[in-house]
């Protein structure tokens, strides 16, 4: 029996707190279906060229492609996400970014319609393995939404609402303050623990939210347009914050801003819509990933170059 | 400039966009005599209608206070409800001790007393909240967050809607013949007006509870699964304490409107005068208290059932205000 295995020693073991109800004893997933024919459509698969993510990535995708209906938002993407590191996801609007994120902590499962294949393997295990409940991948993955999604309730109880789901008992006070240090959001809130989290600004919402995903120590933090509803000042708070979260968790962060992207990451991923010849529908792909400096500096495809300089059509 | 300081020539409208002096001259008038009559008019009548919407509602309070409040005391809560018939009453007087006390007979003008009938309707409410608000809350819980556009769904959502057009008596009947004539004599009880309130109120609950959940936003259903929350945990932890004060509010109007209501009590408590706290043997509500006491020709029982409109309207006026003072807690709560 094997459970997902947590790999980084988690200093105040909340992940050793963590139920452990079912075991997986599945096969190193991946590359089960790579021999989908499903590139057809492609003419070059830019991204195989490409250096991968390190040499012990926390994510490898291969071949994902979601539907949603019959319309395919996202085609057979392969790459991986490197550890501790923040990795960017850019793209027009339309392209896949949250869909593709949304795949990593299998939140698309919520979304009626979607359908998810390929595979993404977390250390080793798919995701998408039946024999994996997602509640299992989310407690290890932790998201923060483009708005401030905070309970409608205390402060306190909403860093507490997660550790007690992971089924943490003891310490939770410590673990509630410990978190609200790393979001940068203790000095604010310390003497107003138990005001309800709605009396926050919107930027203090949004550290509160970062604060919750992090409290359980999930190894990879999802971001969508998080400081998207942010004033400059807030974006400048929660970059720096990333900056130092970016030690101890890997960060895939979508941004429409792309001095963000150059701020914040260190590896970028690019994607673009194509047109579908079939359907009259656009396609998110993959165009580019590497690391932050290349894709904005010296980028190998064309549409990079495009985009990243403002050209894109 | 001379045009400045005069007023306006009055010599009628013009008109506006066309005008090349009226779109620069604030003081001229350019808007139409007829419409600012028009306006002028729409405004009387709404006010008229206000006013012809509040005499009843006035009327009502007054006549109630005038006939009901003068009988109102301590007595009037704690004492039986005393047994008045117009030819009992007036053959009162020559009867002797040993008669008055077989028939519970009181002679003189006994003071109104109401408390068994506060207490059966308390009572029957109470029982009637305690099975349709669960239920309800349950019910509305599986529409919104489990089977939403199911089949199930669907008709339950479709039953629940033909419900609430049911009239009240024909749950009584309902009540009346599936509970009460089985039981025979120990049939009629405040728990078998519990059930026909209770068929009254779960749609309203249903709905209600139903309406508040939806206005609970999906981001944060999206946060505690994102969190690792499975559906049932965030339906417990999350969306039902978001619609807590919501919730409440609904039940309570459920219960206002049961506590008024006399159609299903008729053929389900039974009758008594005095004080009866069990769920089981014949109880009885101000409601049918009115009732029985309007219909009746003595002038005592005539006072009684004002006394009791008074009492219930103040009860139902309660959890009224009270939903209401939740409701805008709430809202202020959510907004910041
Ligand atoms: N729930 C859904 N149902 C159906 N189609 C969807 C759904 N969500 C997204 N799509 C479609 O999938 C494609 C990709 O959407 P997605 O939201 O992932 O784009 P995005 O890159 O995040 O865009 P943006 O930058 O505007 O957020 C779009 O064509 C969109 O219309
Ligand atoms: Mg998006």
């Amino acid at each position: 029996m094997a459970i997902l295995p947590s790999t980084r020693p988690s200093e105040t073991s909340v992940a050793a707190a963590i139920p452990s109800t079912y075991g997986v004893e599945t096969g190193v997933a991946g590359t089960d279906n790579a021999s989908d024919g499903q590139g057809t459509l492609h003419s070059t698969l830019p991204h195989q060229a490409q250096p991968g993510a390190g040499p012990d990535p926390v994510f490898e995708v291969r071949n994902l492609t979601v539907r949603y209906g019959s319309h395919v938002a996202v085609r057979d993407v392969s790459t991986e996400i490197a550890r501790n590191e923040v990795t960017a996801v850019i793209g027009p609007s339309g392209c896949g970014k949250s869909t593709f994120l949304r795949c990593f902590n299998r939140m698309n499962d919520l979304v009626e319609g979607c359908r998810v294949e390929g595979t993404i393997a977390y250390h080793g295990v798919n995701v998408y393995d039946p024999a994996v409940p997602p509640v299992e991948v989310r407690r290890r993955i932790g998201m923060v939404f483009q708005k401030p999604t905070p309970f409608p309730r205390s402060i306190h109880h909403n860093v507490a609402y997660g550790l007690r789901l992971a089924g943490v008992r003891q310490g939770i006070d410590d673990l509630v303050e410990t978190a609200l240090r790393r979001a940068a959001l203790w000095d604010e809130v310390k003497d107003r623990l138990n005001a309800s989290a709605l009396s926050l600004s919107g930027g203090q919402q949004q550290r509160l939210c970062i604060a919750r995903a992090i409290a359980v120590e999930p190894e990879v933090l999802l971001m969508d347009e998080p400081c998207s509803a942010l004033d400059p000042i807030a974006t400048a708070r929660i970059e720096s914050l990333l900056e130092e979260l970016k030690g101890r968790f890997s960060i895939v962060i979508v941004t429409h801003n792309m001095q963000q992207a150059a701020r914040v990451s260190g590896r970028t991923m690019f994607f673009t819509t194509e047109t579908d010849e079939h359907a009259d529908r656009h396609v998110g792909v993959l165009v580019e990933h590497d690391t932050t400096e290349r894709i904005f500096s010296n980028p190998r495809d064309e549409r990079t170059e495009n985009y990243v300089t403002g050209r894109f059509g | 400039m001379s045009a400045v300081s005069g007023p306006p020539a009055a010599s009628g409208v013009a008109g506006f966009p066309f005008d090349t002096r009226a779109r620069t001259d604030l003081r001229l008038r350019t808007v139409a005599t007829a419409r600012r009559v028009r306006d002028r008019f729409a405004t009387v009548a709404l006010c008229a209608a206000l006013v012809v919407a509040a005499v009843p509602l006035v009327a009502v309070v007054v006549v109630l206070v005038a006939k009901g409040a003068r009988w109102l005391g301590w007595d009037f809560f704690t004492s039986d409800i005393p047994r008045v018939t117009g030819r009992v009453a007036g053959a009162c007087e020559g009867v002797d001790a040993a008669l008055r006390e077989k028939y519970g007979l009181t002679c003189g003008t006994p003071r109104p007393a109401m408390g068994p009938a506060i207490l059966g309707t308390l009572l029957s409410t109470g029982l009637a909240a305690l099975i349709a608000i669960p239920v309800g809350v349950a019910a509305a819980v599986y529409l919104n967050e489990i089977g939403r556009s199911s089949r199930t769904a669907r008709a339950v959502r479709f039953l629940s809607d033909v419900m609430t057009g049911i009239p009240s008596i024909v749950m009584g009947l309902f009540v009346y013949t599936v509970w009460v004539v089985r039981f025979g004599t120990a049939g009629p009880s405040a728990f078998a007006a519990a059930l026909a309130l209770a068929c009254l109120m779960l749609p309203i609950v249903v709905r209600g509870t139903e309406e508040v959940l939806r206005l609970v936003p999906d981001e944060l259903r999206h946060a505690n699964v994102a969190l690792g929350g499975r559906g049932v945990h965030g339906v417990l932890r999350v969306v039902l304490p978001c619609a807590l004060p919501g919730i409440t509010t609904a039940a309570l109007l459920a219960v206002a409107r049961a506590a008024g209501e006399t159609a299903p009590v008729l053929f389900t408590i039974g009758m008594t005068y005095s004080f009866n706290a069990a769920p089981w043997g014949p109880n009885t509500t101000l409601a049918q208290q009115i009732f029985e006491g309007a219909k009746s020709g003595d002038p005592l029982a005539n006072r009684l059932a004002w006394s009791a409109a008074l009492t219930l309207v103040v009860v139902v006026f309660s959890l009224s205000a009270a939903a209401r003072f939740i409701a805008n807690r709430y809202s202020t709560r959510l907004g910041g």
